[in-house]
């Protein structure tokens, strides 16, 4: 390894000759984490776009009252799609692809332990994309009832609906073998002397987030394959006139679906709670209460899924067990909160983009989190269900929280991933008008919620017009911030920018920064030994 | 360009004076569209509360934790040349701010008991309206007063379309408004005839789902009279988005006053059985009567099925003999026929005289009125 020029790590040749294939074949065959990880974050990034789109046609149509782009039935496939591909197509494959690139690295294993399921897991997701996007093109549109699938509204849509089942079957497979590979990593393959209690949290989160995942992937497939049955062959899952139940699908898709909320967010703590201490340059306060309060949040998920149900008319002793339960998040949650802040309190702080992003992160997932306690309130949320507060609350959690911290990533590995530093005036620049864009997009849904404004509907009345216009103006603007993102990602690949030094962050201590820059194909074939 | 600029401007200024009033006094509150719609039920007020008071301990929790934050990103910056510490635990302060917040939550957590328990409490109501949703429209059923219609969307198509300026309650109008008294305990029972709606006045705090094949209820008592609108709170399709519901509360007075008025037109509604009607106008409804009920074994031209041994009525010595003896059998059933009791006697009526009409019979006695088939019915 040692031998090896930068020159030829650079252009991402094999140091050994194998004989691999080049050009597309590479990427089609390879069983190299490196090169899988790359392939999904760009994946993830492809979909961030679409979905993106998607979000803008859903915001041009509301930018105020009346019918003027897009009619209510596409409208309804918008919110459903958009919903469905950054979900499923953005922000999952985003954690993963993280997953693919850092765990081998962070634990000082030479690659993910099923090399060749990894590959199938990443090449899964194209089709899948497919299968949703080409859902718009075929009789009856695409699929209309939301990413929550109720039925019956699921049932009256057309073929859209079955190629989105199927799409969900296939990442739902794809996430079940990424889930297994990752477990298997970082069990069996972490580095002599590296014992799970030293492991860096970014695979803690991970670890966790994987067995959400094989717990609830399964639920999801069950779920829509009921949904399929009901429509095709006559079985009455959900259909109150053969002895079923509709409320029944959504206990059952919650139960994946709160679960699912924290497998967005936990591989976001990972990537946050390795950021904060490099550039505090202290160590992470409180490591240990991080793990746990990680476990208590992946535990809490499964017991607190019918919040999402205040209204279908639950029993009251059901009401207030969901309730209690809810809000003790909060206390796992604010554990992580305070940890964070401790680490940065008497540190050396410097603000370089991944930190930006990361506070960026901390003070605006803090807020999410607050309105997720007021939404935790049952007599509360059910004025707020159904709402535009909802709909401010989980992009808080989910753009503000996951995509921030996959960004700060992104600033923070992608001197390892490419040899060159970043444009930390682009960085800049894409950092503040994200964080202001999303804030004049998101911030003014609370108040349209709070007035009254339902979620999923094309056109509003009038007193809902001018935050709703302030709402479709940010949105632009944030959409257009994410090409600086572009921008800057690929002046590094082109190695437009500084050279990067093995370890450009000084605060930074994990294996990863132990490495050349870039990584090389193959890393600690030899495995470090911690001390 | 003119009107994005226009709504701009005006946004400005409710921005500044909403900031003003606000901040002046709290009642100001309720009408900015930014809080919730100024409560007229006891629930609403307690949500109300209760939002206000979790909203202001979550503000004093976010100015603590991120004053805190902000002073270290001040005070603690390399670029100030702050060192870095290096401690990294500290279980006391570990312990403390997992169990402050823990008490924090038994302080929201009560008063929010309270309220559900109220809100749970659907017993001894003063009246019961059933509501159903359909795709797209409201049933309200009033219980035990025979009184029942349907609420739709009242905003023309032009005004969607952008083709005539928009009215004050665009989008939030309807034909026929649920109409309650005020003071008095509703229960609202809600159901749906096709996919999940979700019935919502966010005056009343009430927001409950209408789901297909179950009964949910609800209840609301109003404190003061006026109209009050809301929507449907479930995605349904594609015109989830226009199925407004409204709620007018009156005067018990004036609620007795439109219920009489009510009554009165659904039984003007009602067939009366002693009308008389002329030949054409009741062959006309038995054609339809007949193909809903009855084509289905005598088939449309009346030629029954000889293989399943069903007559023709086409020259049937029944239909083509005394009239109490037809209306008879078709009361009571023959052989494979049920009875159709079920149906108006203006509906037997109709369909007797159109089998005695059609498909070239020429019944003697050709018209049969409903007093008739009222008459052999109390036989």
């Amino acid at each position: 390894m040692s031998t090896v020029t930068p020159d030829q790590l650079g252009h991402g040749h094999d140091d050994h000759a194998h004989g691999h294939p080049t050009g597309i074949m590479r990427w089609v065959t390879t069983t190299n984490h490196k090169d899988i990880g790359t392939m999904y974050l760009w994946f993830s990034f492809t979909m961030f776009l679409v979905g993106g789109c998607m979000a803008l046609t859903i915001r041009a149509e509301l930018f105020e009252p009346g019918l003027q782009i897009v009619n209510p039935e596409f409208f309804n496939s918008m919110t459903t799609l958009h919903g469905l591909i950054m979900v499923f197509g953005a922000i999952m494959p985003a954690a993963v692809g993280f997953a693919n690139w850092m765990i081998p690295m962070l634990i000082g294993a030479p690659d993910m332990a099923f090399a060749r399921m990894n590959n199938w897991s990443f090449w899964l997701l194209p089709p899948a994309a497919i299968l949703l996007v080409t859902s718009l093109f075929v009789p009856g549109g695409g699929p209309s009832a939301g990413w929550t699938m109720y039925p019956p509204l699921t049932i009256q849509n057309g073929m859209g609906m079955d190629l989105t089942i199927f799409a969900i079957h296939i990442m739902g497979a794809s996430s079940i073998m990424g889930s297994i590979n990752i477990i298997t990593t970082i069990l069996n393959l972490r580095a002599p002397g590296m014992t799970l209690m030293k492991m860096p949290l970014f695979c803690w989160a991970w670890l966790i987030t994987a067995y959400l995942l094989i717990a609830v992937m399964p639920v999801l497939a069950g779920a829509v394959t009921m949904l399929l049955t009901d429509r095709h062959f006559g079985t009455s899952f959900f259909n109150a006139a053969g002895g079923g139940d509709p409320v029944l699908f959504q206990h059952v898709f919650w139960f994946f679906g709160h679960p699912e909320v924290y497998i967005i967010i936990l591989p976001a703590f990972g990537i946050i709670s390795e950021i904060l201490p490099a550039f505090s340059r202290k160590p992470l306060f409180g490591y240990a209460s991080m793990v746990y309060a990680l476990a208590g949040i992946a535990i809490l998920s499964f017991i607190v899924w019918a919040h999402h149900m205040f209204t279908t008319g639950l029993p009251t002793a059901g009401l207030l067990f969901f309730m209690y339960a809810t809000m003790l998040i909060a206390v796992p949650t604010g554990v992580k909160v305070f940890n964070w802040l401790a680490t940065m309190w008497r540190g050396s702080i410097t603000f370089e983009t991944p930190m930006l992003f990361c506070l960026g992160f901390l003070f605006l997932f803090t807020l999410g989190g607050f309105t997720g306690l007021v939404l935790s309130i049952m007599p509360v949320d059910i004025q707020l269900q159904d709402t535009y507060y909802v709909v401010a609350h989980f992009h808080y959690v989910m753009v503000a929280g996951s995509l921030f911290a996959f960004f700060a990533g992104v600033y923070y590995w992608i001197p390892k991933w490419t040899g060159t530093m970043y444009d930390e005036r682009l960085g800049k620049i894409h950092f503040w008008s994200s964080l202001i864009s999303f804030n004049v997009t998101f911030f003014p849904m609370h108040f349209l919620g709070l007035a009254g404004m339902p979620r999923r509907i094309p056109d509003y009345a009038q007193q809902f017009a001018d935050w709703n216009m302030v709402a479709s103006i940010g949105a632009f603007w944030f959409g257009l911030s994410q090409l600086i993102f572009l921008y800057a990602v690929l002046k590094c690949i082109f190695h437009k920018g500084e050279k990067a030094p093995a370890k450009p962050w000084d605060g930074a201590t994990t294996l990863e920064w132990t490495v050349p820059s870039p990584a090389p194909y193959h890393t600690f074939e030899t495995p470090p030994v911690i001390k | 360009m003119i009107r994005i600029r226009r709504g701009i401007g005006a946004l400005g200024r409710k921005v500044l004076t909403g900031a003003a009033l606000c901040a002046t006094s709290a009642a100001a509150w309720a009408d900015r569209p930014w809080n919730f719609q100024t409560p007229v039920t006891p629930i609403a007020q307690q949500q109300y509360d209760l939002h206000l008071y979790i909203f202001w301990i979550c503000v004093v929790i976010f100015v603590g934790v991120f004053g805190v934050m902000f002073y270290s990103l001040f005070k603690h910056r390399r670029s100030v040349g702050h060192q870095a510490a290096q401690f990294h635990e500290n279980t006391v302060v570990e312990v403390v701010w997992t169990v402050i917040p823990f008490l924090i939550l038994l302080f929201i957590a009560y008063p929010a008991t309270k309220t559900i328990l109220a809100l749970k409490d659907t017993t001894a109501p003063d009246m019961t309206v059933k509501v159903t949703g359909y795709q797209w429209k409201w049933n309200y059923e009033y219980l035990g007063e025979g009184v029942s219609y349907y609420s739709e969307l009242a905003t023309p198509l032009a005004q969607i379309m952008g083709q005539a300026p928009k009215d004050e309650h665009y989008l939030l109008e309807v034909d026929h408004p649920l109409v309650v008294p005020v003071n008095a305990k509703v229960r609202v029972l809600l159901t749906a005839g096709d996919v999940i709606h979700s019935w919502w006045v966010p005056a009343f705090g009430v927001k409950q789902d209408a789901i297909p094949g179950f009964v949910r209820d609800t209840w609301f008592k109003a404190e003061k009279v006026g109209i009050y609108r809301g929507q449907c709170a479930e995605l349904c399709g594609k015109e989830h988005g226009f199925m407004p519901v409204v709620v007018e509360v009156k005067s018990k007075e004036d609620y007795d006053k439109w219920m009489g008025e009510q009554k009165k037109l659904a039984a003007a509604a009602a067939d009366d059985p002693n009308k008389v009607w002329d030949q054409a106008a009741l062959v006309a409804r038995g054609e339809k009567v007949f193909n809903a009920n009855c084509a289905a074994c005598h088939q449309a031209a009346g030629t029954g099925n000889p293989a399943a041994k069903i007559p023709a009525l086409v020259g049937d010595p029944v239909v083509m003999g005394p009239p109490n003896d037809q209306i008879h059998v078709v009361l009571n059933g023959r052989n494979a026929m049920p009875s159709w009791k079920s149906l108006s006697d203006t509906d037997l009526a109709a369909v007797i005289t159109y089998t005695r009409n059609a498909w070239g019979n020429k019944a003697s006695a050709g018209l049969v009125q409903p007093a008739q088939v009222l008459a052999e019915r109390g036989k």
